[in-house]
C-alpha cells in the first residue's frame, strides 16, 4: 500500500539514534558507590547526597510491584542510571553539539519554541543540553531552569523543600530509585498572580542503550498564577530495556491553575515506571492532558491531592497499546477539602495484541463534604488478539459526596469502516479516522500542534503491524 | 447499452446463512433514475450495499461493471473514487469526527487535491440551508445524537457535496414526516440538476419518487428481480401492493 511509505518515514522522526562515543557514562546497575558517584558528578550539595543515599536504602528494602503488567525483562544490573553527553547546558541552540541538535531539529524542538512556546528545555539522556525561557516571560520573574543549578541558586531552598515531598521515596520501589539517581528535569516557579500566555515546554530524549532516565520535574504556581506547561518523550529503539523512571510533582496554589499537557512516545524497548503527582490547595485547578502512545510496559497513574477546599482537577487521558505493548494507566484522585471536584476522562485503544489497563482511583476522604467526582471511562478493541481492562476503584468516606462512573468497552465496528470506506476512504484511514474521532476528547485538549503530532501517531500505529 | 453507467450481469450474493440475490441484471445510463421497489426483506438493500461492495456480501456469480469497467473485486473506497455513492438505511455515527472534517476529508479523496477551504465552506452552508438544516451541523459529530429525519438528510448533504455520478439511495424516505421528504427530494433534485448523476431509489413506498422523474421502475422479491417498466409501474403498484409479483415467485415473499 502506497501509504506505507509515509510510515515508514515518519517512523524514523523518532527510530533514529546517534553514537555516544565520547559520553560519559556510568558503569550499570545500583549500589552506594554508583550513587555516590552520581552525586559527585553532579556536584550535589550534601543534603541531596544524603537524600540520594537514604533513598537507595529505601529502594533495596521494597519490593516490585507485583499487581500490574510485569516487568521481568528489567534487570536493574543492566541500566546505566547516568549517561551524560559530553557538553554543558547551553542557552543558545547554535552552541549545542550537532548530533544532539540534529536530534531535536528532527523532533521539531526550535521550531515549537520559535513558534509557539515561552520556553523550552531539551534534556539528551540524563542531563539537559539546551534551555531557554523567552526574555518577556523571564521578566514577569518566572523562572524556568534546570534543577541542578536551581539547587545552588536563589531558590535552593524552595527546592529543599518541595523536592519529593508530594512523591516522598517510600512511595513504591521506582519512586526510591528515583531518589537515588534522578538526574535533569525542570523547576517551574510561576510567582504569585503572574499568567503565563504560552506554554513552557520540557522535552526528553533517551539516545543511549541499556540506559535510565529519571529526570526530575518540580513546578510550582503560585497564588493566582496560571501556568501550561507541554512534556514530549521519545527515544530510540534498540533490543535491551531501557527504563524511564521520572518523576512530576505539582504544586498548584490557592487559586492557581495549571495545565500539565504530555504527548509520551517512548519506543517499545521501554519501561515507563513513571510517578506524577499534584497537590492542589484552596480554589486551584489542576489539568492533566496525558497521551501514551509508546513504551513496552507503563506503569502510569498521574495523582492530584485536592487538599484546599473547592479545588478542582480534571484528567484527559488516551493510551494507544500496540503490538508487545502492555500499558497499565489511568489516573487518582484523593479528596481531602471540602467542595472539591474531580473528573476523569480517559480513552484506551489496543490493537495487534496489545493490553491496555485502565486503572483508576477515586477516594473521598469524610472531610471532603459536598465533594463531586466523576469517571468516564471508554475503551475501544481493534481486533480480536487484543485485551481491554477497566480497573476503577471508589472509596467514599462521606455520604455528602456526589460520584458517578461510567465505563464503555467496544470493538471497532465493520459496518462503520464500510461507511466511510463508502465515501471514499480506504480502509486503514476510515479506521484511523473511527480511532482519532474516539480520541478527540484529549486531543481537542491539545494546542493544535500537539493534537496534530497525535492524530498522525494514531495513523502510524494504524499503520503498523 | 454500451454507454451505460451501471451495468449490473447476472449478479449473485450471499452472506454466511446463503445466497441473497439470484442473477440480477441491470443497466443504468447516465443522468437517469431508476427505482427499485419490493416487499420487505426483498433484498433491497442488498443489492445497494453489494453494488457498492460491502464486504458483509460475499458476490458468488456475475459482475458490475462501472463506466464499462469490471469493479466486481473493488473495494468501496475505489468504487467511491470512480463516482459512486450509496446513501445509507442506517447511517452509522461516527464520535469525534465533525461532519465538516469529515466531508472535507472524503472530498479531498474524490478530488486528489487540498479543498479550498472557503469555497468548500460556502457550499457546506448552502446545502444544510437546502436542507433546513441549522449551520451547527457542520460542527457536529457525524450522526451522533442525530435523529432518524437527520440522520438521512445528512445523506443527501453528503451527496450534495460529494457530487458521484451515480447515487444509489436505500431507504432514504423511510422513518420521514411529509416535510422531511419534502425537503429531502429537493435535495435529491438539486444533486440531479447540477451534475445530471443517476439515480438507483430503493423503496418501499413511493413518497420519495412524486417529485421525480423516474425513468425506469424494477421490482425485486426474493432476490430476483421480476418485473420491469416505466414510471407507470409505480402507480400500479401503488394501487395493486406486490401480491401478483410475489405470486410469480411462488407465493412467498
Amino acid at each position: 500500500m502506497a501509504n506505507r511509505k509515509v510510515a515508514d518515514i515518519d517512523r524514523s522522526i523518532y527510530d533514529f539514534r546517534y553514537g555516544e562515543e565520547d559520553f560519559y557514562r556510568i558503569q550499570s546497575g545500583l549500589s552506594p558507590e554508583i550513587v555516590e558517584k552520581i552525586s559527585r558528578e553532579k556536584h550535589d550539595p550534601e543534603w541531596m547526597r544524603e537524600f540520594r543515599l537514604q533513598s537507595l536504602e529505601i529502594y533495596n528494602r521494597l519490593g516490585v510491584p507485583n499487581w500490574g503488567a510485569p516487568i521481568d525483562g528489567l534487570n536493574m544490573e543492566d541500566i546505566a542510571t547516568y549517561v551524560r553527553a559530553n557538553t554543558d547546558m547551553k542557552t543558545s541552540w547554535e552552541e549545542v553539539p550537532d548530533d544532539i541538535k540534529n536530534t531535536f531539529e528532527r523532533l521539531g524542538i526550535p521550531q515549537a519554541e520559535r513558534e509557539s512556546l515561552a520556553g523550552v528545555g531539551a534534556q539528551y539522556d540524563s542531563e539537559l543540553v539546551y534551555h531557554n525561557v523567552k526574555d518577556e516571560v523571564a521578566a514577569q520573574g518566572v523562572i524556568y531552569t534546570d534543577l541542578e543549578s536551581a539547587l545552588w541558586g536563589e531558590y535552593g531552598q524552595m527546592i529543599r523543600d518541595y523536592f519529593m515531598k508530594v512523591v516522598p521515596p517510600t512511595d513504591h520501589k521506582f519512586a526510591a530509585l528515583h531518589g537515588a539517581v534522578w538526574s535533569g528535569g525542570s523547576f517551574v516557579y510561576v510567582p504569585k498572580g503572574v499568567k503565563v500566555d504560552i506554554p513552557l515546554q520540557s522535552y526528553f530524549r533517551l539516545n543511549a542503550k541499556g540506559a535510565g532516565q529519571f529526570e526530575h520535574t518540580l513546578i510550582i504556581v503560585d497564588e493566582g498564577a496560571d501556568l501550561h506547561f507541554i512534556e514530549g518523550c521519545s527515544a530510540p529503539k534498540y533490543n535491551v530495556a531501557n527504563l524511564h523512571a521520572g518523576c512530576v510533582e505539582l504544586y498548584v496554589k490557592k487559586n492557581a491553575r495549571l495545565r500539565y499537557s504530555t504527548i509520551e512516545n517512548w519506543s517499545k524497548n521501554m519501561y515507563n515506571l513513571n510517578t506524577k503527582r499534584a497537590l492542589v490547595e484552596e480554589g486551584g485547578i489542576m489539568e492533566w492532558v496525558s497521551g501514551s502512545f509508546g513504551s513496552h510496559v507503563s506503569y502510569l497513574y498521574p495523582t492530584t491531592i485536592l487538599k484546599g477546599d473547592g479545588a478542582h482537577c480534571e484528567f484527559t487521558g488516551v493510551t494507544f497499546a500496540g503490538q508487545d505493548q502492555n500499558l497499565d494507566t489511568g489516573a487518582k484522585m484523593i479528596h481531602i477539602g471540602r467542595d472539591t471536584s474531580s473528573f476523569i476522562n480517559t480513552k484506551s485503544i489496543c490493537k495487534s495484541g496489545g493490553v491496555s489497563t485502565y486503572r483508576s482511583s477515586v477516594e473521598i476522604r469524610r472531610s471532603a463534604e459536598g465533594a463531586r467526582a466523576a469517571v468516564s471511562c471508554g475503551s475501544l478493541m481493534l481486533d480480536s488478539i487484543s485485551r481491554s481492562d477497566t480497573i476503577p476503584a471508589m472509596l467514599v468516606e462521606t455520604d455528602k459526596a456526589d460520584v458517578g462512573h461510567e465505563a464503555t468497552i467496544g470493538r471497532i465496528s465493520d459496518e462503520a469502516v464500510f461507511y466511510l470506506m463508502s465515501r471514499g476512504m480506504e480502509e486503514e484511514e476510515a479506521r484511523a479516522m473511527i480511532v482519532s474521532g474516539f480520541a478527540s476528547d484529549v486531543s481537542k485538549e491539545l494546542p493544535l500542534e500537539y493534537a496534530v503530532e497525535m492524530n498522525n501517531l494514531i495513523k502510524l500505529e494504524m499503520e503498523m503491524g | 447499452m454500451a454507454d451505460a453507467i451501471l451495468q449490473v450481469r447476472d449478479l449473485s450474493a450471499a452472506i454466511e446463512e446463503g445466497e441473497i440475490l439470484h442473477g440480477i441484471s441491470l443497466d443504468i445510463c447516465p443522468g437517469e433514475t431508476h427505482v427499485l421497489m419490493g416487499p420487505n426483506g426483498a433484498g433491497k438493500s442488498t443489492l445497494g450495499h453489494t453494488l457498492m461492495g460491502n464486504p458483509v456480501y460475499k458476490v458468488t456469480g456475475g459482475h458490475i461493471f462501472f463506466e464499462g469497467e469490471d469493479i466486481t473485486e473493488l473495494s468501496s473506497d475505489k468504487r467511491a473514487a470512480r463516482g459512486m455513492f450509496l446513501s445509507f438505511q442506517n447511517p452509522l455515527e461516527v464520535p469525534g469526527l465533525s461532519v465538516e472534517t469529515f466531508l472535507r476529508g472524503a472530498l479531498r479523496k474524490k478530488t486528489g487535491r487540498p479543498v479550498r477551504i472557503l469555497k468548500f465552506k460556502k457550499e457546506l452552508a448552502a446545502a444544510l440551508d437546502l436542507l433546513q438544516m441549522d449551520a451547527s451541523y457542520a460542527e457536529r459529530d457525524l450522526n451522533v445524537g442525530f435523529s432518524g429525519g437527520e440522520k438521512k438528510k445528512a445523506e443527501i448533504l453528503q451527496l450534495l457535496i460529494l457530487s458521484p455520478k451515480l447515487a444509489i439511495l436505500d431507504e432514504t424516505d423511510s422513518g420521514l414526516d411529509v416535510d422531511a421528504v419534502r425537503t429531502v427530494s429537493m435535495g435529491i433534485q438539486e444533486y440531479q440538476k447540477r451534475t445530471g448523476g443517476a439515480l438507483l431509489v430503493i423503496t418501499h413506498s413511493t413518497r420519495i419518487l412524486d417529485s421525480l422523474k423516474v425513468d425506469r421502475t424494477h421490482v425485486m422479491v426474493r432476490g430476483k428481480l421480476v418485473a420491469e417498466g416505466d414510471a407507470s409501474l409505480i402507480d400500479e403498484i401503488n394501487r395493486e401492493g406486490f401480491e401478483k409479483y410475489i405470486a410469480m415467485r411462488g407465493g412467498e415473499a
